[in-house]
């Protein structure tokens, strides 16, 4: 019986299967309905897209830690996330250097400027669409309906081929024309809007994988669809239109669970999720963009800090101090 | 049907299947056997005898001292061959008795059956008896149990809960302990209850030995004890989640469980009670789970206290390929050692040889905020940020947060997706706290 070999190390000495790279890449299959879906619908352009936006995501991070001199990280797999991530936001008429320069944002600025996974305050994605967005109004709103819809959608969308069905409804498009909302075609994807987020199938079949496999936590979504049905109900508006129009579905399961930049308790991812119901219900209704999703959970993360603080357990057996 | 359990906590692979099913043998007595004077929690036994002593098997070698102590008896009979520092689990050397077995396993004059009447008895009387017996705690903590039983007045018990849940994967001591002695555990849980003054026990047991639950609950009939089954999973065990488990009442931080009427044993320690009181025999062996995909042949076993681990791996057939982590009790709170010249001690649960592949040398990555080591957490910390607070050495914010609170049970770490080592983490910033308590007061 040699010995020489025989670790000796602090307990526990048994470790669950799943590391941050197993969750980081399952958060990329999760995505893949959501990214093939693009393609069905917008053909190559989103390949091509979202290719680029990896591959800058990944290039990025590289040069960062070079330049810093710390650990590459570019198999942990939250890059490659990252950049799939900020590609399906993306409308699917954007020019290739778009995605290619949103990326390098959300991964300099957004990430390794505040020390790299872990360590940032927003999320990454959301901060390079944000950049985008304000930088380049017009190249980010500027949507095409897929060849496909104009079956059920018939000429008439010809004329409004700039808006997403979410800017539509804001117009009283739907109303005006006597057309029935299209809620099948909705689901499947079969709209305008970016890239990944029209097809609420595609997206739930990924975010069922994440949930069965405790990947995400169930509060955050609920708490953020929920609220979001909730008030569009009481405001008379259509709640189903809210989910399936838009970034609602992307956003709720595969951004607000995001876990570096949202709460670790599951009081503050309850109230993380309201937040952002909330604030997406607001802006939609009242803000200047029909869309509200990016920045509402943008704001959630900012405070993300204080609800940690705030909503700290109470310990098992902890008892109230006098005074 | 809902079973009871407790919240949070995590689920893990049981690994029982190994030796669940396998009967307790008997390990034949070692040629030496090495018992450290401090085998429990307190302070260390004071040696009676002498290099050159004879000692009768089962005779006391080693008298308890002050008031956390308990004493130490022959596991052989043979000579004294050394008195002296010898390796220990802690990893110091440590004052042990050596004795060379004669074989003759001739008992001592002292050891009779003492003609106790469980409902009669009376507290003071079994305290005797619980410490002339050398009882400690059996599950792993070893804390001397007459000292447990030393309660003052006004903190009057209402339960005795004993521990059968065995929440730790692959050991099953217990569980075969409670399928082939249930009528001596519950013997010994019945002089429990009379010297704690309770009214009602408990036999607390994780759903996956039904077979444990039919063998007790034919064993408590007509007695005021309710065998519990609960939920498998982890840390069921853990004293503060056995007694909300079977009770729902929660100990207070910083207390101890009397202060809410309960006391709680291991079904080992009740059987070894029993033992005693039965059969003369004070704790002089215990049973063992030797396993792990390391070993050849595992087994539950009846070791002498004192045996090597070396004896007892030999008896197992020895290591199946390159052992990797050798770990004295469960996978989760054991103790990983490298020694084999180690002995078996009162609270040494079993041996757990984990295999090359089963000991991944992955290195610790910076906390990705998933919240797993929180939803683990069945004491409501904050384990992720516990660790960044040892992590820099900001000892004020980790107590703030509860760190003293950390039972290091391990979950957090086990669930670690950035492999922190939570648990070793706080363990070391606790002691750091009461080391620097210890010098202010
Ligand atoms: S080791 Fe401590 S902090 Fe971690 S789960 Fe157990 S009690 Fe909680
Ligand atoms: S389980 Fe590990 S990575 Fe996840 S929050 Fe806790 S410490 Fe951080």
């Amino acid at each position: 019986m040699s010995d020489s070999k025989i670790l000796v190390s602090a307990p526990p000495h048994i470790q669950s299967e799943l590391g941050t790279k197993n969750i980081m890449w399952m958060v990329a299959a999760a995505l893949t309905p959501a990214a093939v879906a693009s393609l069905l619908f917008f053909s190559w352009r989103a390949l091509v897209i979202i290719g680029i936006s990896v591959f800058s995501a990944l290039l990025t991070e590289a040069l960062c830690e070079l330049m810093m001199k710390r650990p590459l990280t570019v198999s942990d797999g939250s890059a490659f996330v990252t950049g799939l991530l900020l590609a399906l936001t993306l409308p699917p008429t954007v020019p290739w250097w778009i995605p290619a320069l949103g990326s390098a944002f959300a991964i300099a600025v957004g990430k390794q400027v505040f020390g790299g996974l872990g360590h940032n305050l927003f999320n990454p994605a959301l901060i390079g669409r944000a950049f985008l967005v304000l930088s380049w109004p017009l190249l980010m709103t500027t949507w095409q309906w897929p060849t496909s819809s104009l079956s059920w959608a018939g000429t008439q969308m010809d004329a409004v081929s700039g808006a997403t069905a979410l800017g539509l409804l804001k117009e009283g498009f739907f109303s005006n024309n006597s057309l029935s909302l299209p809620y099948l075609q909705m689901f499947y994807g079969n709209i305008s809007g970016s890239l990944g987020e029209t097809s609420g199938l595609a997206l739930l079949l990924g975010a069922v994988f994440l949930l069965v496999y405790k990947i995400i936590d169930w509060r955050i979504p609920l708490a953020y669809l929920g609220t979001v049905l909730v008030l569009t109900t009481l405001w008379g508006q259509d709640p189903l239109f809210h989910l399936l129009a838009g970034g609602l579905i992307l956003g709720a399961f595969f951004m607000a669970t995001d876990y570096v930049t949202t709460p670790v308790t599951s009081g503050g991812r309850v109230i993380f999720g309201i937040g952002c119901g909330l604030l997406t219900a607001l802006i939609r209704r009242f803000g200047g963009y029909p869309e509200g999703v990016c920045y509402s959970i943008l704001i959630m993360n900012a405070i993300t800090p204080l609800l940690d603080r705030l909503t700290v357990p109470k310990r098992f057996g902890e008892v109230k101090k006098d005074g | 049907m809902f079973l009871k359990t407790f919240r949070k906590g995590i689920h893990l692979p049981g690994h029982k299947g190994l030796t669940s099913s396998l009967p307790i043998e008997i390990l034949p007595s070692p040629q030496q056997v090495v018992l450290p004077l401090s085998q429990h929690i307190g302070a260390p036994a004071e040696p009676l005898v002498s290099v050159g002593d004879q000692v009768l098997l089962g005779q006391k070698i080693a008298e308890a001292q002050g008031m956390v102590s308990a004493p130490l008896h022959a596991s052989v009979a043979g000579k004294i061959i050394a008195i002296e520092p010898r390796p220990h689990v802690c990893g110091k050397m440590v004052t042990a008795i050596v004795i060379e077995n004669n074989r003759t396993d001739e008992w001592a004059p002292e050891i009779f059956p003492r003609h106790l009447d469980p409902e009669r008895a009376e507290s003071d009387e079994v305290r005797e008896i619980m410490k002339e017996a050398g009882l400690v705690g059996m599950g792993g903590a070893a804390f001397p149990t007459h000292v447990k039983y030393n309660l003052s007045p006004d903190q009057p018990i209402d339960y005795v809960i004993l521990n059968g849940a065995e929440c730790e994967p692959f050991l099953t001591c217990d569980h075969r302990l409670m399928v082939e002695k249930p009528d001596r555990i519950v013997f010994g849980l019945r002089v429990m209850l009379r010297a704690a003054g309770a009214s009602k026990g408990y036999i607390v047991i994780e759903e996956n030995k039904p077979d444990a639950i039919a063998a007790l609950n034919r064993a408590v009939q007509g007695y005021p004890i309710e065998v519990v089954p609960v939920k498998a999973k982890y840390p069921q065990g853990e004293e503060r989640m056995i007694i909300y488990a079977a009770t729902r009442r929660v100990v207070p931080v910083g207390a101890l469980p009397a202060a809410v009427g309960v006391i709680v044993n291991n079904v080992a320690t009740a059987f070894a009670l029993a033992e005693f009181i039965q059969s003369g025999r004070p704790l002089i062996s215990r049973i063992i789970t030797v396993t792990g995909n390391g070993i050849n042949q595992p087994k539950n076993l009846e070791v002498r206290i004192g045996t090597l681990l070396e004896d007892v791996l030999n008896y197992c057939g020895g290591f199946k390929g390159n052992p990797g982590r050798i770990i004295l009790g469960g996978p989760l709170t054991g103790s990983a050692q490298y020694r084999l010249d180690l002995p078996i001690m009162k609270g040494t649960s079993g041996i757990l040889v984990q295999t090359e592949a089963e000991t991944p040398k992955t290195a610790p990555s910076v906390c990705i905020r998933c919240g797993k080591c929180v939803d683990a957490c069945p004491f409501n910390l904050l384990p992720n940020f516990l660790g960044l607070y040892c992590e820099h050495d900001q000892i004020d914010k980790a107590e703030a947060y509860g760190v003293l609170d950390c039972r290091e049970c391990g979950s957090c770490a086990y669930v670690c997706p950035a492999r922190r080592p939570l648990t070793q983490m706080f363990k070391n910033t606790k002691n750091k706290i009461i080391a620097a308590k210890r010098k202010t007061s």
